[in-house]
């Protein structure tokens, strides 16, 4: 077990494309960390340079204190679990749990024992002798998770484990994942392009956009404070809405709408608004403003309606008890606000 | 009605490609002079046992040093170290290719290649020659080896390597395997199909030479079967009749270790060159 450094990390591809730009993140032992961001964002990038399995242009990558940026994938005590599981067909499970040890020169005895007891916890015991193409997608899954158990290594790399997998799958295994990183308190870097995933997974999470960390946070802090019009928008779902205004005094203004904010300080001039759909309620009495309902997607509990409000395209999550009419008129809670500079998409402390 | 028509045809297949193999069996299980007479047999002769032990084990040949079973073990020595040198010469060249960045890999790849627009046919002169100064003429050593670079077995390889996935050269460095590890442990196992299918193919190659081990050796112990047929036929001298019957007999004998060989490897022969196992 160890803590893991990454100091001004930055990755140049030939023909100066950036793909990490000088990332920083500092993880404590035993912190399951979610690196979570859009395709072609770094992401997996970031983490294959942390294996070794890519080179580090500028920066350095520290395990346990020791910078590894020359070291060998296979001597930096990690362990990766790939998208597409990576296990070597010709094996059974067995030997394919068992083939990291036997390379390190690991004794017999110890082989097995380790084997054994990771089968057990990952109930994989009747599978012992097969091999990989007789099993079905979660139990490779369980078996890439068990070739990097067995290893006992300072930190596990987790590179999109879930992707190929099916929703329902995907669930158990997240939970699965996340008790098992619970038990054995090894630090864990996660990646992975589901907001969901890193949402219920992270300790903290690591949101990243175009190579860069656009917020480190815990899941509830970087939901209710998200730092940027681009984390506002990636993390949540259904996404936060967005909206231009301008505001004067204690009133905002789009389209040809205001809404008026009390007890509350607010950002002058122009900014973006963002308002969860959650966050936004059923008026009464005629207050608030003026909302059209383009369609409604049902969810069972929840009902998310599609509208807009003077062009502005709103989703508004609201209870599915009462039937609605096309024109309604919402109002918004001032405490649960977000604004961000109109320039720079960053985040305005009020 | 469909259904028989297409065993007609299948019939109609196995009829056409198998008839000449009878009539070359029939026919080596008649005496010499019958032949000489009436052609070729459709009928069983009777002199099955004496032909083929005569051609198995008794000394023939220009000096009378050869037997049958001694050309027998050339061709079998030929056709297994051509394909066993040919395999794993070409596994070798495609690893370095695929896996190993290096200056002009591309270059050497498509060097090797055109090698195929040069069949030994062209180069017997000058492979003879390097041959001879090396002293190689009348060894299985020089019967093999200058044929054993393969661009037809370096492609194949070089192709299957590529359709690994990249992730399990990065499972097996995690896993600390190195470079002769990884070709070992993993490389290998997944080639086995491909591996059979092109011992099949190079056996069979390396099984019929005739040209190259005609050039190479002049020793009559190192004859294989396939010259032996021609040997036999060589012996028009007077009014005495070439031993039509024994050319019929050991034809039937060179064909018989292919025929096993792909029998044997056929799954995996197709495997080999149809699905991958990834």
């Amino acid at each position: 077990m160890a803590n893991i450094q990454i100091a001004n990390v930055s990755k140049t591809y030939a023909g100066d494309i950036h793909a990490v730009k000088s990332v920083n993140i500092d993880i404590a032992d035993g912190e399951f960390i979610v690196l979570v961001g859009p395709s072609g964002c770094g992401k997996s990038t970031l983490l294959r340079m942390i294996a070794g399995l890519e080179t580090i242009t500028s920066g350095t990558a520290s395990i346990g204190g020791k910078i590894v940026n020359k070291v060998e994938p296979a001597e930096r005590d990690i362990a990766m679990v790939f998208q597409n599981y990576a296990l070597y067909p010709h094996m059974s499970v067995y030997a394919n749990m068992a083939y990291g040890l036997k390379n390190r020169g690991t004794p017999k005895a110890e082989i097995d024992a380790r084997v054994k007891e990771a089968v057990r916890m990952l109930e994989l015991e009747p599978y012992l002798d097969r091999k990989p193409r007789a099993l079905s997608g979660g139990q490779r899954q369980r078996v890439a998770m068990g070739r990097a158990i067995v290893r006992k290594p300072a930190a596990f790399l987790f590179d999109e484990p879930l992707s190929n997998l099916d929703a329902k799958l995907r669930v158990s295994m997240r939970g699965e994942i996340k008790q098992l990183q619970k038990r054995l308190g090894t630090t864990s870097l996660y990646v992975t392009h589901d907001q969901l995933e890193a949402m219920t997974l992270a300790d903290r999470l690591v949101v990243l956009n175009r190579g860069e960390v656009e917020q480190i946070g815990t899941p509830l802090d970087v939901y209710h404070n998200p730092a940027s019009t681009f984390v506002a928008g990636f993390i949540g779902s259904p996404a936060m809405n967005l909206v231009n205004v301008e505001i004067t005094g204690q009133t905002i203004a789009f389209g040809d709408q205001t809404i008026s904010v009390e007890n509350r300080t607010l950002p002058q001039g122009k900014s973006t608004l963002g308002i969860r759909p959650e966050d936004l309620r059923l008026a009464q009495d005629g207050s608030g403003f003026a909302f059209h309902v383009d369609y409604i997607e049902e969810l069972g509990a929840q009902r998310l309606v599609h509208g807009h409000a003077s062009g502005t395209p709103l989703t508004v999550t609201l209870s599915s008890e009462v039937a609605l009419p096309e024109d309604i008129r919402l109002s918004v809670l001032a405490e649960k606000l977000h604004f961000f500079s109109a320039e720079t998409g960053k985040r305005i402390t009020a | 009605m469909k259904k028989y028509i297409d065993h007609l045809i299948l019939i109609i297949g196995v009829v056409f490609m198998m008839g000449p193999v009878v009539v070359a069996f029939m026919t080596s299980t008649h005496d010499a002079a019958e032949i000489h007479m009436q052609g070729l047999m459709t009928t069983w002769g009777g002199h099955f046992a004496e032909t083929y032990d005569e051609v198995l084990f008794e000394k023939g040949g220009f000096t009378g040093q050869v037997t049958g079973l001694a050309m027998l073990k050339n061709s079998f020595i030929l056709g297994i170290g051509f394909a066993v040198g040919k395999i794993v010469l070409s596994m070798l060249a495609a690893y370095g290719i695929v896996y190993f960045r290096f200056r002009m890999g591309v270059v050497f790849f498509w060097m090797i290649f055109t090698t195929l627009l040069l069949p030994l046919e062209v180069r017997i002169l000058p492979s003879y020659m390097v041959m001879s100064k090396l002293h190689l003429i009348d060894t299985y050593s020089g019967l093999i080896v200058p044929l054993l670079a393969s661009a037809t077995g370096t492609f194949y390889f070089r192709q299957f390597f590529k359709s690994v996935p990249d992730e399990l050269l990065e499972a097996a460095r995690i896993d600390g395997a190195g470079p002769f590890k990884f070709f070992i442990d993993i490389l290998v196992p997944l080639s086995r199909n491909m591996v059979a299918a092109i011992f099949v193919i190079m056996f069979v190659y390396g099984w019929n030479q005739y040209l190259w081990p005609m050039l190479m050796t002049t020793d009559e112990s190192f004859f294989t079967l396939v010259r032996g047929i021609k040997q036999i036929l060589l012996v028009w001298v007077g009014s005495q009749i070439p031993d039509y019957n024994q050319a019929f007999a050991l034809a039937v004998l060179a064909m018989l270790p292919p025929i096993l060989v792909v029998i044997i490897f056929q799954s995996w022969f197709i495997k080999g060159l149809t699905e991958s196992d990834k």
